[in-house]
Parts: structure tokens; C-alpha cells; sequence
């Protein structure tokens, strides 16, 4: 095995690893390890804005911004993250600027910011402009212009390594272990510090909005080698995927003014958010898009609604609502350019003419790799940060999503979390000490990864993933109740069963071997699948993203805390409890 | 309907030279994208079968391939296109111009880049503008892959290079343009491009390519944007 060291290790090349490395790799030796090239990380299809306070259009403040991300939050947001969110969002947003990310301009030339679902003027309850954008692909040009800036910089990339272990020595960790996906070997990479930014888990449900690549593989690596996963339970369903695919269809379009209707053609989201209507938080909007394709209001009696941005339509409501504002169809061509070419190529629907089908879809990991505010990853309850394990991004939880994300947010999480894992691992590199290998480093994978190579047995990956997207979609999604979720953590322990011991895979090869790595990464789904369905049956309350049948109110008593879960050596998932930070805002019923 | 997807397979452990290899789909609809169905063949007959995808939604241009001749990105061709027929047959390639490792995955240069508080630096709508097309690239190689001259010679830097030069050159903010404009007037860039306009159609985000290699090509004439 070849063994390369570095003082900093970066596991991810999206927006959260990228801002770490472009700060970590200052007077340091880092390298970033991505099974992608780092322009393929999905940062990339990111679309709609990030949000910060500049106030370019209208009053805003960061104080309400961190108030909005708390309430969206539904109070299980950390109020001391959401304080150096908001806070750090303006410079991050000004710092990307400066690094050339060409943001769309406002008349008198500063950075355009548009609306988007549960930011608000907390004087008035309106929404407010504070998403700023680059026409609808905002990731698109975040992800570009910090390659753009690592690349400038000399920052070492390993492109299409895939990283497949923690490697630990006693309770030190000591590096990770990645295979070379072109030549099939593995290699060792010592490292002071370790940045987790590895993504979500989209992959887990039937219908998502997430890359084929976003199977886990940083959390399940985690948590195999000891680390607590935290609020795992709590998952965004987002509300406008594309029907059929899945495929996300920005907030954007509900920020210029798009509405939702129902197959009565109401726009129902009066009933459900009187205030802010189809700018409600996600969750909210997912469930009421859930609560009318139960009552038959689907359209044409189909599992979809409509998401109606034709300027007819968004020019009738913004009337309705007094506003002098109009739109046009070269408006819609231009601000939503990616969601009409998405519409007209995957949909036949063309957005500027006609109302796109929508539906729920799988979308984002709230919970995650626990950290604090400086992306330390911490070991327990007592917050005891891990010397040298650092996450950031979709993988990690800080917790400044809390229960439920605001629309925006993850990048802004991205940028401000990810800088500061970079900046605070490249301070601990400079006094720490690397953590020797141990001998049998990278054993115990490499005997895993050849188990599945040589593997004999009758079920195809593909089956396996297949069998839990579904179960996780019926029984671990939009609304749970415990039969379901204890019949879905029956399927669970099954198909972990068979992955064990009756997998096959075609391809028995070294070079470029993604049916091995495919499988390899069914693996990961099925560890995060089993981690979300227990942390979900074990909360008996309705909050933000987790919402139950069978408990239908938030109970702010016994449930006010996080969840972490620990994988026991026996393999028992165990659960524990770590207290939310409440600063100003006590918690309140959440009215949108 | 019922899909024969032809596809140029090579494993380099194992074959001296590529080949052609059938496979057979049925059940298939019209919203059925290419990438789905080499996900089929890749999930249910033949998992050898090896080739770059990530988001299957047209942005992280993982899936470049040469599909029936043309640059296309597999997720973002439909059957439709074949229109409602019973048998559809869809030859698969891999891309030309760059060293094949195994069935559709090429070696891919790292791409070339060109690169480039207090409050933001103002910019007009307009200056805005002036760029936005060529702010869409996101590096698969389609356009670069499809230039006969980029074939005819690899040294030269190829279209999507010089796409991301323009995204710099035009852009109001930036502080080298001259350093940028050298580079692009050297022997084996911009004035390699014979205008064959293969890279137009080519690319899968719509970017006028050529109008761009054009623009930039204007730009070293006057001695500025």
C-alpha cells in the first residue's frame, strides 16, 4: 500500500471542502481526496441563492436572519450557530465576490438578492430579499470559482480517490484510506487533521433530488470508526421535485412569484400558511403538498401538483397581494434559466407557458457528523471535541438547521462552516503531531473491498438499494408512524443481511471497478438508512422535518434536545441525548 | 418500447481492442434517459459495464459520451427524440480525442483554468451581461471532444479552455487581462480554432462556444475586452 502525508486532509471537494482547503492549505501540506472531480460535487446544482443580510434591496438585519433560520429551525437549531451563520454570511457572501463569483447586479450595480421561503422581515412577517444569486445556478458558480481559487492557489487534489476508511490507532485518528478508482489500489494518507465534507445521503429514499454519488460514504465511515451521529432523524423532503425524477425545481420560482395549486386549480398553501403562503419553511410546504394528494386534490386524481411561474398567473397573485411588481416571459428566461431547461428537457413541460408537475422529494440531511462552531468533530454529550476530526457541510451537524433547513442556508452553511473547519484545523496542524499508522492499517477495507470483488451469492447491489429506497420512501419519509418504521427497520436488517451474505457482482477487476465501489457504497446507505429509522422511531414528537402520525404535536418538554446515536461494538445503535443551545428566542409555536 | 444500445466496450485487464457490445431493453418509455438505460445494462446484465455519472440532471457534466455521433451528455438525452416508435437502436461511444481507460470513461486532463471585507465591487446589469453565457461551462469536455482540430492536435488548449478564458476576459472585475490575453494569442490557442462550429451544437449547456473563441479571438486584435 502506498502511504502519503499530509498535515491536512480534506475529504470532499464541493463547497464545504473546497473553503476548507483554500484556508486550511495556508503554509500547510493539504490535499483534498474526492471520488469525483471536485467541479462534478453537487454543490454544483445548488440553484436558487445564499442567503445573507446585505440589505441591497430592502431593510434587513443578520439578527433576523438568525431568527428565521432558529424559528425554520423549529427550535432545535443551536441559537449560537445561528448567530455566526447570519453574522458570517455577509463577508462570506462579500469575500466570494472578491474572488470573482459573478453574482447578478441590482440597478446601482451591487450584489441582486431575491426571496425565499421563511426569510422575513421579523417587523412586518413579509418576506424579504436576502438570497443572493447568479441567474439560478448559484452552486453552479460557488463550486467554479473555489476550484477556480484552489487551483490558483496550488492546492493538492487526488481526483477520483475514494475514500473508504477512518483509520484509527488506539483512540487517536490517524489518517484515512482511499482507493485510486483508475488503478483499483489503495492508498494510506496520514494526516494531522481530517475534514469530513463529504455530502449527504439523498440515496437512501426512492425519490430524490440528490447525484448518484451521494451515498453517505463520510457519515457511515464516521460512525463505523466511533463517531456519534447526530439528529439523524431529521431529513428534508423538499417540496417541488419534478415529477416524475425527482429532480429539484428551485424555491426560486416561489421567490419571483411562482405559486402552488392543486388540482382544483386553489392555491392551497393559503389554507396552510396564511402569511407567507408558498414561502412557508419546506417541511411545511411538503406536508401540505402530502395532506392534498391524500384528500384527492392531486392533479388529474396523479401523485403530483402544480408549480404554476407563468407570468399570467404569477402576475394575477402579485395583484391580488397589491404589488405593483410584473413579470415577463424573458424575466422567467432569464432569472430561472436552469429550471426552464430542466422543465422543458426532463418534464416535456415548458415553465414559461405551462404549470410544472411536482412532488415531495428527498433533499437534505439536517443531522449528520456532530460538531461544534469551529467544525470540531465532537465525541459525545459533553460537546468533547475529537482532537483532529473535523466535518463540514451536508455531512456535518452543527446544529444550524435544527430541525428543518431554510432555503439557502446550506450554502451559507457550506462557505461559513467550511471556513472555519479550514481555518481551525490549519491552526491545530501547526502545533499537533501526527498520530502514527498502525501496522494493520487499511487491513481490515482492503478485506472488505476484496469480499465484495470475489462475492458469489445471488442478489444483485441493485436489488438491495432498490428494496430500501422503497421502504425508506413508504415508511421513513414525509409522515412516519412506528409500525412503519419498525416494518422498515425490519427490511433494513434483512437486506444488511443478504449484503453480508449473498451479494454478487459482475465486475472482478481492479481498473475502474464502480460495480465494487457501487456496491461498497450500498453499504454506507444501509448503515445511515438503519441510523435514520432508529433515531426516528425513538422520537416521539412531530418537529420541523420529522413529522409523525402517531405524535403529531412538538412536545418541548421531554423532546427539546438532540439526538446522538452510537454504533456499539455488538453492532446495537444506542441513543443519547445532547442539549440544544438557547440563547434569545424561547421556543414558540411555529405560524407562517 | 425496446431499446438495443450499442456500446463500445474496453477493458483494459482484459481486452487487446475494443469492440461493440448489444444489449437488449425492454419496457422502455419515452422519458427514459440514456443514462437510465445504461444503468439498466450496468444494474441488470452486465455490471462490468463502466462509465463517469453523478447528478443525472445535466450540471456536474460527468456523462459526456458520443451518442448516435453526436457530444451529448447521457442524462440529458430522452427517447423522445427517437420518437414513438416500437425499436429504437442507440450506438455509445466514448468521447474522442482523449485516451480511453475502460468502456465510456476517457482520461480527462484536469480541466484548464484560467483563473482570476469591506463591500462588494459594483458591476452594471450590462458589464454583467457581457459574460453570462460563458458562466454556464461546466467542464465535460463535449465541445473540446468534438473539435477536429483538438483531435488533429492535443496540444492545442481546445474550445472549453478558452470558454473559461472568456468568462475572465469579459468580465469588468478582473485584474489580468492582458496576462490572459497573451496566453490565448499563443501557437496553440485561440487561433488554432478553424471555425468549424462543431463545438457549438456540442455543448449540452447551450453556450454560444464558437461566438465566444470568436469574441475572445476580436479581443487580442483590439488589445482588450
Amino acid at each position: 500500500m502506498q502511504t502519503h502525508q499530509f498535515d491536512c486532509l480534506i475529504v470532499g471537494a464541493g463547497g464545504a471542502g473546497l473553503m476548507a482547503a483554500l484556508h486550511a492549505s495556508k503554509g500547510t501540506k493539504t490535499a483534498v481526496l474526492s471520488k469525483l472531480y471536485p467541479t462534478r460535487s453537487h454543490t454544483g446544482a445548488a440553484l436558487g441563492g445564499i442567503g445573507a443580510a446585505l440589505g441591497n434591496l430592502e431593510e434587513d438585519r443578520w439578527e433576523w436572519h438568525a431568527f428565521d433560520t432558529i424559528k425554520g429551525g423549529d427550535y432545535l437549531t443551536d441559537q449560537d450557530a445561528a448567530d455566526i451563520l447570519a453574522r458570517e454570511a455577509i463577508d462570506a457572501v462579500i469575500d466570494l465576490e472578491h474572488m470573482g463569483l459573478p453574482f447578478d447586479r441590482t440597478e446601482d450595480g451591487k450584489i441582486s438578492q431575491r426571496r425565499f421561503g421563511g426569510h422575513t422581515n421579523n417587523e412586518t412577517g413579509k418576506p424579504v430579499r436576502r438570497a443572493c444569486h447568479a441567474a439560478d445556478r448559484t452552486g453552479h458558480m460557488i463550486l467554479q470559482t473555489l476550484y477556480q481559487q484552489c487551483i490558483k492557489n496550488n492546492v493538492n487534489f487526488f481526483d477520483e480517490f475514494h475514500v473508504v476508511d477512518l483509520i484509527k490507532n488506539g483512540d487517536r485518528y490517524a489518517g484515512v484510506a482511499a482507493i485510486n478508482i483508475d488503478t483499483g489500489e489503495l492508498h494510506l494518507f496520514q494526516g494531522k487533521a481530517i475534514i469530513f465534507a463529504t455530502g449527504g445521503w439523498g440515496k437512501v429514499w426512492e425519490v430524490t433530488s440528490n447525484a448518484h454519488s451521494l451515498t453517505g460514504d463520510g457519515a457511515a465511515i464516521c460512525f463505523r470508526r466511533g463517531v456519534p451521529m447526530e439528529d439523524m432523524e431529521f431529513y428534508q423532503f423538499h417540496p417541488t421535485g419534478l415529477y416524475p425524477t425527482g429532480f429539484l425545481i428551485t424555491e426560486a420560482v416561489r421567490g419571483e412569484g411562482g405559486v402552488l395549486l392543486n388540482g382544483r386549480g386553489e392555491r392551497f398553501m393559503e389554507k396552510y400558511a396564511p402569511k407567507i403562503k408558498d414561502l412557508a419553511s419546506r417541511d411545511v410546504v411538503s406536508r401540505a403538498i402530502y395532506t392534498e394528494l391524500k384528500e384527492g386534490n392531486g392533479i388529474k386524481g396523479q401523485r403530483y401538483v402544480h408549480l404554476d411561474v407563468t407570468p399570467a398567473t404569477v402576475n394575477r397573485y402579485l395583484a391580488e397581494a397589491g404589488e405593483t411588481r410584473r413579470i415577463d416571459e424573458h424575466f422567467i428566461e432569464s432569472k430561472l434559466a436552469e429550471t426552464v431547461d430542466q422543465g422543458r428537457t426532463y418534464a416535456g413541460v415548458d415553465p414559461v407557458r405551462e404549470p410544472m408537475p411536482i412532488q415531495p422529494t428527498a433533499h437534505y440531511a439536517m443531522g449528520g457528523i456532530p460538531t461544534n462552531n469551529d467544525g470540531s468533530v465532537i465525541a459525545d454529550a459533553q460537546n468533547t471535541p475529537i482532537p483532529g476530526l473535523y466535518a463540514a457541510g451536508e455531512c456535518a451537524c452543527v446544529s444550524v438547521h435544527g430541525a428543518n433547513r431554510l432555503g439557502t442556508n446550506s450554502l451559507v452553511d457550506l462557505v461559513v462552516f467550511g471556513r472555519r473547519a479550514g481555518i481551525h484545523a490549519n491552526d491545530y496542524v501547526k502545533q499537533a503531531e501526527f498520530v502514527p499508522l498502525p501496522p494493520d492499517a487499511g487491513k481490515e477495507i482492503e478485506a472488505e473491498l476484496k469480499r465484495i470483488r470475489i462475492s458469489s451469492g445471488k442478489t444483485r447491489p441493485a436489488i438491495l438499494r432498490a428494496r430500501m429506497q422503497t421502504t425508506m420512501m413508504d415508511n421513513v419519509g414525509v409522515f412516519r408512524e412506528k409500525p412503519n418504521m419498525e416494518k422498515a427497520l425490519d427490511t433494513l436488517r434483512e437486506l444488511k443481511e443478504s449484503f453480508k451474505k449473498d451479494l454478487t457482482v459482475d465486475d472482478r477487476g481492479s481498473r475502474f471497478n464502480t460495480d465494487v465501489l457501487e456496491a461498497w457504497e450500498l453499504g454506507c446507505l444501509l448503515d445511515i438508512a438503519e441510523v435514520t429509522a432508529i433515531s426516528a422511531l425513538n422520537r416521539q414528537e412531530s418537529r420541523g422535518g420529522h413529522a409523525r402520525d402517531d405524535f403529531p404535536k412538538r412536545d418541548d418538554v421531554n423532546w427539546l434536545k438532540h439526538t446522538l446515536a452510537h454504533l456499539q461494538p455488538d453492532g446495537q445503535i444506542t441513543i443519547d441525548y445532547k442539549p440544544v443551545v438557547i440563547l434569545k428566542y424561547q421556543p414558540k409555536e411555529r405560524v407562517y | 418500447m425496446e431499446v438495443t444500445l450499442r456500446i463500445r466496450r474496453f477493458n483494459p485487464e482484459k481486452d487487446k481492442k475494443a469492440y461493440w457490445g448489444e444489449y437488449v431493453l425492454k419496457d422502455c418509455g419515452p422519458t427514459n434517459r440514456v443514462l437510465e438505460l445504461l444503468h439498466r445494462v450496468k444494474w441488470e446484465q452486465d455490471g462490468t459495464l463502466t462509465l463517469r455519472r453523478s447528478c443525472a440532471q445535466g450540471i456536474c457534466g460527468s456523462d459526456a459520451m458520443r451518442i448516435d455521433g453526436r457530444n451529448r451528455l447521457a442524462c440529458k438525452v430522452l427517447l423522445l427524440e427517437y420518437g414513438d416508435v416500437e425499436k429504437i437502436k442507440i450506438q455509445i461511444e466514448p468521447i474522442l480525442g482523449l485516451p480511453v481507460i475502460k468502456d465510456m470513461v476517457n482520461d480527462t486532463p484536469a480541466p484548464v483554468n484560467s483563473e482570476g471585507a469591506p463591500r462588494e465591487r459594483l458591476q452594471s446589469i450590462a458589464d454583467r451581461e457581457r459574460f453570462d453565457d460563458t458562466t454556464k461551462c461546466i467542464l465535460c469536455a463535449c465541445c473540446t471532444t468534438s473539435c477536429p482540430s483538438f483531435w488533429a492536435n492535443g496540444q492545442y488548449v481546445g474550445p472549453a479552455a478558452i470558454v473559461q478564458a472568456h468568462r475572465f476576459i469579459f468580465d469588468t472585475r478582473d485584474q489580468a487581462l492582458q496576462e490572459r490575453l497573451d496566453i490565448m494569442a499563443d501557437a496553440d490557442s485561440v487561433w488554432r480554432c478553424r471555425t468549424v462550429y462543431n463545438c457549438t451544437p456540442a455543448c449540452p449547456r447551450g453556450i454560444q462556444v464558437t461566438r465566444a473563441i470568436g469574441e475572445v479571438k476580436l479581443a487580442i486584435l483590439k488589445g482588450g475586452r
